[in-house]
Parts: structure tokens; sequence; C-alpha cells
């Protein structure tokens, strides 16, 4: 046994574990963040992506006692102050998620991200979240999540309220497959822009 | 009593893009996933599985294993061989079907790479893991069989003791239904002055990959004894744990809690739920195990496997005179839940959107030593979709003809609906001309067809090609009589509850069990329209048979179609049960109420009530009229007389270069009548996660086996998924003609992407390589397949990836010979 | 997916870790950054009974330029290779090659050194190396210190000159300023290991090729140099034709392995092609 102690989500804990247990089950089994999921054993999915001293790591792929000292970030601790990150709020909006095992993944490395770059293109989000697998979205929408997310969060606004079109929102790149893919209806005819938690009358909070 | 102001939405819910209920807990990472769950007490398995695909289990060492560390429990087949039951098939597709009996645990002989011989129980998933590799089995190695052909020629046996590896033989033949001519004739005639078209294609074994592992925790503390697994099927889980394993139903509960992906790959009872079942019972003891990864791709059940042999006859005009289609499939070790009935859902679908005169199909289903193949999502339609969608293309190149004109040929009109197809189906509605033209119109087909042109001009190393794939699909699983016809072990009914809360918010129950697709959404919006109460007011509740007693769980796009039209009715009954205490407390005649928006108003007046306001004198019961019941809770059973008829076009454009083979999807466009639409983000979401996997068995994922019958694709390292960054944005719309056979209007969209894409991507990369004379690449069209069909065209030889599917059949095959009298598939 | 027990020590200096090597020999594992590491302990397919992680080992860590060469500490991220200006500008070929490596988590993560000691043939940092003659700086027991050329690091499969109580602590890269770098990756789907790929660096004067480098990953059990197409290009102006001429036999005297992802004959094929690509994209025709 080795005694470990690890900043997560802004709470300090300190356990003594095996040293071959992997950060995710720490996280999950010792902490209780089963917002934190495994999908793989071979680091393909991402699924556990989780933030270790601010940046994005797979959390089958850190031994715990490798986060002695450090500071994680999971998907439990994003939102603050009882508001959605503004990442999570436009996976909501833009429908970005089906079954959601892969989005506390999905939503921590785009988050990861727009640290490097607050306004990519469509081909720099695809590569950017290249290390996470997804079976139900297709990606499209999460592509377009992660642009909205970009847009508000350089507005510095919680959410890309009445933008007229998302993808070719202020500032929102078109999409690579250009002509066809900006032709396309991005939202369904008649609801227009992703609306705001408070006009869909959801009012999802954390 | 006061007039309340109406509540209710003022644009109805139905249509509108509301974002989901269920993504809240989703995206802060508060989900209750079935490896979440802890129970005190709990003990952990961790499976000993079998490294070769087919041996004799000699001897087996857990001495080791059982001494370890905080090890509960070491068991074997052996062990329980006399309380595990075998795992049920619940289709068996004729009454000769040879099924192999289906031990949860190997008792005597395993049959393929990765099935269960010993299993560990510990009070850790560690420590389980740990024992688990001390135990020590000794295997006599028997010949395996893995091919699917080879399998058919009955030269080596999967499960020796049957004899055969034929499981069943399923012919379906327009002539003797009386549907339609005889196919024989039809070739005959195309032969002699028509048009023949015969391919042989493959459509490669997949794998369902849901996101999240499979797991299962029973717990028999108290008097139910507690299964929380990550199924598609609660219901028809618990009604087969109790049926095989002797278990009074009522003292079964099953609940899905939130589950990660399905596609079919959760359609299963699978050998870990009776595991954990029978040891829960043995031991006393709430038992956990949660696969890995590699376990999952090893040992949950695959999809797909056939070799489609198809004869196409035609005029010279490019109108199909019959179509004949000849199917082996492959079972793998096991008849798998629904596994034989997969290829027979197909048996519907290849005429497809088609006016056929005749038709013929067979079907092979066939044991090898491999893993067990069963739904994967489609189930069937893809594959029938994939062989009629590349022959019509393959038509139109041989008539040089475009391939939209060929299909208009012979598609059925609009006007034409209903419409009752050679293979016997009755289509509702549809209108092919309007789904095409507008997919047209958003691909700009004119100015692809002209750059294909330009760069086949000017020799362009790389070259565009532009695919077409029309679909229909039966869906809406289904039609109880139809179901039984067919020899399937249930009915295809759905329940639902409707219960009127006394503060007024509603609770809807309901039998499917979704994994992603938004129904608490969806059937919110449903209700809230019916009872004209606010959205955000409706709880949906499913998952568990102690809460949802009633109900046949989610698969084959039935959800809504069945169980939304459950839903309809289960409300429509509240207001009918609510109407009498409305008359009594608003002291007026029923004849004079009309319910509207949530309010029942007496005509001519300004009086009503809110059905809430009923809602809640009903629970108080104070003042009923006579002989009413407290409370307005309603139930229903919906039975679908038909099946829903969804369709699609879809265009793509894809860029293979010649050099290196590699394939590059530029444009992707599709259309799709899926009939009126409950929720346009949900439908869009469907479509998108749809269309990636059928693109990604045309360009990626297939699961090989080595040699010796070892998984090679086992991890995610081999078995491909694409990311974001290998697949495009899409362009999709709808056009909408309603169903008539439910009151919404509704068809299943859950399938379409996935149906229609495969053939879509495959005829874009053929017909960009087809002046080389290439007619066809295997899937998954890997860059080395396509070069490599480039290489052997330029060499004027045969195309080597056509080893196995020869242009034109031999000539002592039945279709270049005299018909086969059995029209059975070799 | 759950590692077989494992004792863990992370000495906090190299002397301490070339001691605690010393001490647990064949049992132990050196963990640097762990991303090829941690998915074999979790499959079992080694099970060391002390792991020796080198995370806190500072002294392995970073870049520094020491005048005609850029040193690289063995235990620097991918991230860190790729944040570095110094690299971008000297050795160009690194970056773009580092750029292509897993993903972004685990280019967060995994390590230079550690990747080169892990000498997986389909990895993307040996042949950029090979093809930039950088040398290797090899610690071993009581403080000694040697240095190899990188065309005698790579031994085989999963083998280099790094012995079993020795420690890679850095890749010495002699700067290439002001050469075009380009590394071709081939893959089918974006988070695969290399089916093959071809790591090109061109110093161009004048429209033609003064001088070229060229490396090619997965063509062989270890990364391999194409000096004979480094040779014929030199002179070469940087046109298609003459190009594809000098790269044409790119593949000579490799061995490249058959697998799902391609055969041989393939490979070689491909390696041909790759390498025009790399070499025009390097030389920014």
């Amino acid at each position: 046994m080795t005694r470990i102690t690890v900043t997560v989500d802004g709470v300090e804990y300190s356990d003594d574990i095996e040293p071959r247990t992997l950060l995710v089950y720490y996280l999950r089994q010792n902490l209780g963040k089963t917002g934190t999921v495994v999908g793989c054993d071979t680091s393909n999915c991402g699924a556990c992506t989780v933030h270790l001293d601010g940046r994005s790591v797979k959390s089958c792929n850190v031994l715990a006692v490798q986060a002695d000292g450090h500071e994680v970030t999971t998907i439990e601790g994003l939102a603050a102050d009882g508001q959605l990150h503004p990442m999570q709020q436009a996976f909501h909006e833009s429908h970005a998620l089906q079954c959601g095992y892969c989005t506390p993944g999905m939503i921590m490395q785009a988050c990861d991200l727009l640290k490097d770059n607050p306004d990519p293109s469509e081909q720099e989000i695809r590569e950017g979240l290249e290390g996470n697998l997804c079976r139900c979205t297709g990606y499209h929408n999460i592509v377009r999540a992660v642009q909205h997310a970009a847009a508000a969060m350089r507005q510095g606004t919680e959410a890309p309220a009445d933008s007229a079109v998302p993808a070719a929102g202020p500032g929102a790149p078109e999409p690579a497959t250009a002509g066809v893919g900006a032709a396309g209806p991005e939202m369904p005819p008649g609801e227009g822009a992703p609306v705001s938690a408070g006009s869909t009358g959801e009012g999802v909070t954390a | 009593m006061t007039v309340t102001e109406n509540q209710a939405p003022a644009q109805p819910e139905v249509g509108r893009a509301r974002r989901r209920k269920e993504d809240q807990r989703l995206i802060t990472g508060r989900t209750r996933w079935t490896d979440n769950l802890q129970v005190p007490g709990m003990l952990h398995l961790a499976m000993v599985r079998s490294p070769f695909a087919h041996a004799r289990i000699t001897a087996i060492d857990v001495e080791a294993a059982r001494k370890a560390r905080n090890v509960v429990a070491v068991i074997t087949g052996q062990d329980v061989k006399d309380e595990q039951g075998s795992l049920p098939n619940a289709w068996p597709i004729t009454p000769e079907q040879v099924t192999p009996a289906h031990p949860p645990v190997a008792v005597d002989e395993v049959h393929f790479a990765g099935e269960i011989v010993a299993v560990v129980v510990a009070r850790s998933a560690a420590e389980a893991r740990d024992a688990a590799e001390l135990v020590d089995v000794d295997y006599e190695e028997l010949p395996a069989v893995l091919d699917l052909k080879e399998a058919a020629q009955d030269t080596v046996l999967a499960h020796p003791d049957l004899g055969t590896n034929k499981s069943a033989l399923w012919v379906f033949d327009s002539k003797e239904a009386g549907t339609g001519g005889d196919v024989e004739d039809a070739i005959r005639q195309a032969r002699d002055g028509g048009v023949l078209i015969e391919r042989e294609f493959r459509q490669q074994r997949l794998i369902p990959a849901f996101m999240e592992p499979r797991s299962v925790l029973v717990d028999p503390t108290g008097e139910q004894i507690t299964m929380w697994t990550a199924t598609q099927i609660p219901h028809i889980l618990r009604f087969l744990l109790a049926a095989v394993l002797g278990v009074p139903e009522s003292k079964v509960r099953v609940i899905a809690p939130d589950v990660g992906g399905g596609f079919g790959g959760k359609l299963q009872t699978t050998p870990e739920e009776f595991i954990a079942m029978v040891l829960a019972r043995r031991l006393g003891k709430p038992i956990k195990y949660t696969e890995t990864r590699s376990e999952s791709l090893l040992s949950a059940h695959h999809g797909r496997d056939q070799w489609q042999k198809l004869t196409l006859a035609a005029t010279k005009d490019g109108t199909v005179t019959g179509f004949k289609v000849e199917l082996l499939a492959n079972l793998g070790a096991y008849v798998a839940l629904v596994g034989g009935g997969v290829p027979v859902l197909g048996a519907f679908m290849f005429n497809a959107i088609y006016k056929f005169p005749a038709y013929h199909f067979a079907c092979q289903t066939v044991l090898t030593n491999t893993t067990w193949t069963d739904a994967y999502r489609g189930a069937g339609r893809p594959e029938a979709t994939f062989g009629i969608e590349r022959m019509m293309d393959e038509l139109a190149a041989e008539l040089d003809m475009d391939p939209l004109e060929v299909r208009e040929k012979n598609w059925i009109k609009h006007e034409e609906f209903p419409f009752t197809t050679v293979a016997g189906m009755e289509y509702d509605s549809g209108n092919y001309e309007a789904a095409t033209a507008r997919a047209k119109e958003l691909f700009d087909y004119d100015a692809l067809r002209r750059e294909q042109a330009e760069r086949r001009e000017r020799q362009d190393p790389v070259q565009l090609g532009i695919g077409v794939s029309t679909f229909t699909e039966m869906c809406g699983l289904a039609p109880s009589r139809v179901l039984g016809s067919l020899d399937y072990g249930a009915g295809g009914w759905e329940h639902a509850s409707v219960r009127m809360l006394p503060t007024g918010k509603v609770e809807v129950v309901t039998g499917t069990s979704p994994h992603g697709q938004g129904h608490e959404t969806a059937w919110s919006q449903i209700v809230a329209d019916r009872l004209g109460v606010p959205f955000e007011d409706v709880e949906v509740l499913h998952g568990d048979t102690a809460i949802s007693h009633k109900g046949l769980d989610t698969y084959g796009s039935r959800s809504l179609v069945v169980g939304g039209e459950a839903v309809v009715r289960a409300a429509d009954k509240v207001i009918e049960k609510a109407k009498p205490v409305a008359a009594h407390l608003l002291e007026a005649s029923v004849d004079d109420l009309e319910f509207s928006a949530g309010r029942f108003g007496v005509k001519g007046t300004d009086k009503g009530l809110t059905i809430q306001e009923i809602a809640l004198a009903s629970f108080a019961a104070h003042n009923l009229p006579d002989g009413i019941e407290p409370g307005l809770d309603s139930d229903a059973t919906f039975d679908p007389v038909n099946f829903s008829f969804p369709h699609g076009t879809h265009l793509c454009a894809m860029e293979v270069d010649t050099e290196t083979g590699e394939t590059r999807m530029r444009t992707y466009v599709c259309v799709d009548d899926v009939g009126v639409i409950v929720n346009p983000l949900i439908v869009e979401g469907q479509v998108h996660g749809g269309l990636v996997q059928g693109i990604a068995q045309a360009l990626w994922e297939g699961a090989t086996y080595d040699d010796q019958g070892t998984l090679v694709t086992g991890s995610f390292v081999d078995y491909t998924l694409p990311t974001a960054a290998d697949t495009i944005s899409f362009v999709t719309e709808n056009t909408t003609s309603p169903a008539t056979t439910n009151s919404l209007g509704t068809k299943g969209v859950g399938e379409a992407g996935t149906i229609a894409s495969t053939p879509c991507v495959v005829n874009a990369i053929v017909d960009a390589l087809r002046p080389l004379g290439i007619h066809d690449v295997e899937m998954p069209c890997t860059p080395e397949r396509v070069w490599r069909a480039i290489q052997n065209a330029s060499a004027g030889s045969v195309d080597e990836t056509q080893r196995d599917t020869a242009p034109h059949f031999d000539p002592d095959q039945p279709n270049q010979d005299t018909p086969d009298p059995e029209g059975g598939a070799r | 997916m759950i590692p077989a027990s494992f004792d863990y020590v992370a000495p906090q200096s190299l002397t301490d870790a070339l001691a605690a090597l010393a001490e647990h020999g064949d049992d132990a594992k050196v963990l640097a950054g762990g991303q090829s590491l941690l998915p074999i302990l979790r499959m079992r397919l080694n099970a060391p009974s002390v792991v020796i992680d080198l995370g806190k080992v500072t002294e392995l860590q970073g870049i520094s330029d020491e005048g005609d060469h850029l040193v690289i500490g063995a235990m620097t991220t991918y991230a860190a290779v790729l944040a570095s200006e110094a690299v971008s500008t000297h050795a160009a070929l690194l970056s773009k090659a580092v750029a292509t490596v897993a993903d972004p988590q685990i280019r967060h993560r995994g390590t230079v050194g550690g990747a080169l000691v892990h000498a997986d043939p389909a990895g993307d940092v040996g042949a950029p190396v090979l093809a930039l003659d950088a040398e290797l700086v090899i610690a071993g027991q009581g403080g000694a210190t040697r240095t190899v050329p990188a065309a005698d690091f790579f031994e085989d499969l999963f083998t280099t000159a790094v012995g079993e109580d020795e420690l890679l602590t850095q890749i010495r890269i002699p700067k290439h300023t002001g050469w075009g770098a380009h590394y071709e990756k081939f893959v089918r789907v974006s988070h695969q290991w290399s089916i093959v790929a071809v790591a090109a660096t061109v110093r161009a004067e004048g429209g033609s090729i003064a001088e070229a480098r060229v490396g090619l990953t997965n063509m062989g059990s270890t990364p391999l140099r194409a000096t004979a197409v480094e040779q014929a290009l030199v002179g070469q102006s940087a046109t298609e034709e003459a190009v594809r001429q000098a790269c044409a036999r790119a593949a000579d005297g490799t061995n490249p392995p058959s697998d799902l992802n391609g055969d041989a004959d393939y490979r070689r094929h491909l390696a041909s092609v790759l390498t025009r690509r790399a070499v025009l994209a390097a030389a920014g025709a």
C-alpha cells in the first residue's frame, strides 16, 4: 500500500492504495467519482479523460500513485457555482450526446482542446477529439457543440444564445466540407438556433 | 371551484426540437451505469475463457485459485451444470432448426475462443482477476471450422455431436406464396435476350461495440432477486431468467439503469447474466461482473457475416423482372437469442422500394467455431439493402444508364401506395420521387458528375466516385400475429401507463427500454400535447420490471411507432376517465364538455377545469360521481397491425487515391422519410450516428479471425472504430409521408442511417474505379483492398479482392445451369 | 484491465533511479510517461514485480539549446516537444512527427525517451530521430554515460542499445535550421499506429534539393534510414517527376511486416509513394 494525497475537484483526499490502482479506478471506487468511466482497455476510447494539473489525460493510463501531490478535475468538478460549464451547456444545446457514455471524456477533452486553441476550425476540432470514441452521434453534433462552446467562451457568455444559424454564427467556422456542409440544414426547420436553457424551459443546471 | 388559466404550451410539442431531458445527468457525470452501483458485501467475478476455438476440456485445476487471497469460490461448468440451464434461442426459424445446447459455463467442450470455462468469485475485482490467472485448464484441441463456406460443406463440424453445421434453411418464393411469379422463368428469359447480373457479395462480420461495456449486478437480498444489467431488454430477460432457471418470474426483478448504447448488441440474454444469477443464488451474496473491452469484443455477440449470392434478371431497358437471393449466414458457435432470425428479417427487404414481379429468397444458417452472431443495428435489413442497391448499380453500369434512372424505372410511384410487394409486405406510405429529388438538389448531383468526368478525362490520380443508395425497411417490430407466423418466440406489442399524480405532475411508464434514444424527452412531448400539460411536468419511467411491469423493450426501431402509440392511447384513456369527473364537478353533461389544451370546458361558457385539477379531485375522491373509481391512471397495450416503412435516398461522393488506395469522403447527403417527426433534433442525431456506423462497415470495421480461431480484432487497437477525425459533417433532411398505421404518423428512424449508407459508400468507390474494369471491392474497403483491385485490374487479371466473389458463377452453379430444385444456397 | 500487483518506487534523481534499477534488475520495469507500459500491464502482457517511476526525476525533463545541438531530456513529454519553438525551428521534422503521435491526451503524458526505449517499430519518434542523425545519451551504473548514434540505437523489435541496468537520459539532435520537414503518416483511422510513415527533411537551395534525410516507420523491425533515396535526391529539382524517380526505390532493403493493415508488398509500395509525398512537402513543392 502506498499513501497518496490528491486534490480531486477541489477537495484534497488522502488514501492508502495498491500501487497498481489505475487513476480511473481510484476516482470511481475510492472516491465515488463515477462520472468518469472506463470504455476500453487499450487507451483508445478516451471515456476516462480527466484533467491532471489542468491538462487532459486518460485516467486509465495513469497510476493513482502518479497523481500523488497533483490536482485532478473530473466531469463532476467542471460546473462552477451551480452553473454548467459552457461546454456542458453546448453539448446539451447541440444534442451532442445520446447514450452519454463517452460524454464526460468528450467534454473534458473538448475543454482541453480550447485551452490550446480558443478558435479552432472544424478540422482542428475533429483532430483534437481523435482520442475519444463515440458510437452514437457520428460526431457531427459534437463538433457543432465544440464550435458553439468556443464561440460562447470567446464572448464570455454562458450559452451561444440567439446566434442566427449555429455553424455560421459569429466566429463559428464553416465546415471543412465547403459548400455542401454549410448548405445543409444545421438545425431542424422552424427551430432556428440552439436556444438558451431558459428559452426551452428546461433550466438545466448543475 | 376556480377557472384557472390555461397552462398548456402555445405551440405543439410534437415537431419541436426540444433539448433532451436526459442530458443533465449525462453531462454532469451523475449517471447510474450498472458498474457504478455498489451493494454492501458485493462479490466480484472474473471469467476464465478458452483460448481455443474448439476443444475438449480434459481437466480444470482450481486449487491454486481457490487458495488465493480473498477468493470466495471458483466454479466450473461441472459444478453448475444442473442449475445453469441453457441460454435460450427465442426464434427457431424452422421446426427442424439444429440448435446446440448453450451452457453459460462450458461443461465438456468449448466451441469458440472466448467461451467461459471457469468463474472466480472474490471480494474485489482485482483479486478475482489475480485468481483467474491461477486456474489451470487442460484442453484437448479439436479441429475448428471458422470459414462460413467451408462450414456449409460439413467437412469439419463445429459441434460434432450434431452431425452437421447446417442449422436451418429458410425459403420464401413469390410463386409459392402467390405474391409474384417464378424467378427461374425470369432468369431464363433474361439469359435469352435480356440482362442477367450475377454477383456474390460478402457482408463481413461486425462488432456492435456499444461504448459502455456490459455489466451485471445481482442482489439476492430480500424477497426478490434484483438484477441490474446493461441490457436493451429487461422484460425479455426477466421472462427468460425465470423460464430457463426455474425461478418464479414474480421473484425476479430486472433493472436496466442508464445503459450506454446497444445497437442490438445488448439485445441478448448473456452467459454472464445467467452466471451472475446462478452464483448470487448459490452463494446468497450480491454478485457483480463488468467485462473488459477485450472481453466484450471477444464474447458479446457479433453481427452480419453473410455471403450473398444474387441473381438479378432484367430487360434491356432496365426493368427488373426477377431477383433471386441465396444467403449463407454465420450463426457462430450457438444460435443466439434471435440470431437465426436476423437474416430472415432481410427476406422481406431484398426487393426494397421496387416493383419486382418475381422473387426467391433462401437462407442457410450455419454454425461455426466463432463468437455467436445476432442483431446489430439494422439486423438483416442492411444486408438486404446492400445486396439490392449494389445490384441496381451493377445493372445501371451494365446498361450504361444513370443509377438513379434505373432505380426510378423500377420503384413504386407515390400514387401507388399502399403497395403490396413481391415479398408480401404492404407498404403504407412513401414518396421516393420527392426524397430523391431533394437529395439530388442538396448534393448538386450534376456538378459532381461533371467533376467526375473531368477527373477521368485528365487521369487524375485522385478519382471521384458518386454513390447512390435508396432504402426502405420494415421496422417497428412488430405485429404479434406476423411474428407468430415467423415462429418468433414473443409478441410485438408494447405497453404504457399514464399516471396523473395529485400535484398535477404526470408519470409515464413505458415498456420500451431506451439506452440513448431520448425516449424521456420524446414521450414527454407526446404526452404534453395529448394531455395539454407542460413538457416539464411529465416524467418518463422505464427499464425496471417492478415499475414498468410489462413491455417488450427497445430494438428494431420499434419504440416510437409501437411504444409511442401505446403512450398516446394510455393518455387518451386518462382523458376519457377524467371526462365524467369533470362533468360532475362542472355540473354539466359529458356531451357539453370539450377537451382542449389540457382543459375541460363547458361549451358556450367560460367554465372549465384543467386535467390537473381533475386529477387532484379524483385523488381526494371526496366528490366523485357514483360508480366512478378514484384516480385517472390508465394503461394501454398497442399491437400494431403492420410494420413501419421509412425510406430515404442517400448520395455520397468519395475521392479515391489510386496511388495508395486511400478513400476520402467528400460529401454525404441524405433525405429520409421517417413519417411525422416528434423531435427533429433526436431524428437528426439518430441519422448521423446511423450513417457513421454504416459508413464504418463500408470503410473501416471488420472482425477477423486467424487460422486458429483467435479473434485478431480483439481490442480497439485493431477493431478500428472511426473517430471525429475520420468522419465529416453530413447534410440531412427529411420528407414526410405520414405512416397510416399509428395515430401520430411516425415511422422508425433508429436504423435508417445505417441501412442506406453502407451500399452508398461502396457504390461510390466502385463508381470511381469502374472505368478500370472494377465492379466490386470487398468490405471493409481498406486502402489495401482498393489498391489491389486497381493493381489487378491494370494487370488485366481478375480482381484479387474478389478471390471468392467471382463476377459470374461457375458453370456448375445453379444460376448458370439447371436450377437447384431446393433453391438452397450451398 | 487490472494490472498484476507490483511494488512502486519513485526515485527523485537519476542516481537514485539507476540504483533502483541495479537493485531490482530483471524484476523491474521503468515507467516513463507510461502510455505504452500501462496498457501492457493492464492486459497483463507483462507483470513486473517493481515499477520504477521516473516521473519525479526532473533532471530528465526539458529542452535546451546547446549551440549546434538541441538536447531533449528523455522524460520530456510529446506535448512539451510540440510547444517548443526551439524544436520547431531547429528540428522541425521531430515536431511534425510528434504531432501525429496517438492523440492529445497521450501526448500530454507520453515521453520521447520512453517511446525511443520502447522501440515499437510503428512508433513515430524513431524515424525522425534517425533521419536527424541524433545521438542518444545513456547513463549506466556508477555515473558512467555513453553516447550512441541513432543508427546504432535501434537493435530489433522492442530492443535498443539501452542495457538492463541503464537509462536513456538525453536525445541530442544536430540543428537542422532552415530545413523543410514533413512526416507523412499512413493510417486507416486516425488513432491507429502507423501502417507506414515517412519522415523527410530537406535543405533546398534555389528550387533544388541540396541535402535530404529520410527515415521510414514500420518498414522493418526498427526504424530505417533510406540512404539511397537521400543520395539520389541530392541535386534534384524539387519537382514531382524528379523526386518520383529518386524515391521509387524507397523500400529497397526493407522488411516490412504483413498484418491486418497491409501485406508487406503493399507497405513497400506505400513507402515509395509516401516518400515522394514527404520529400515534396518537405521541399515546399
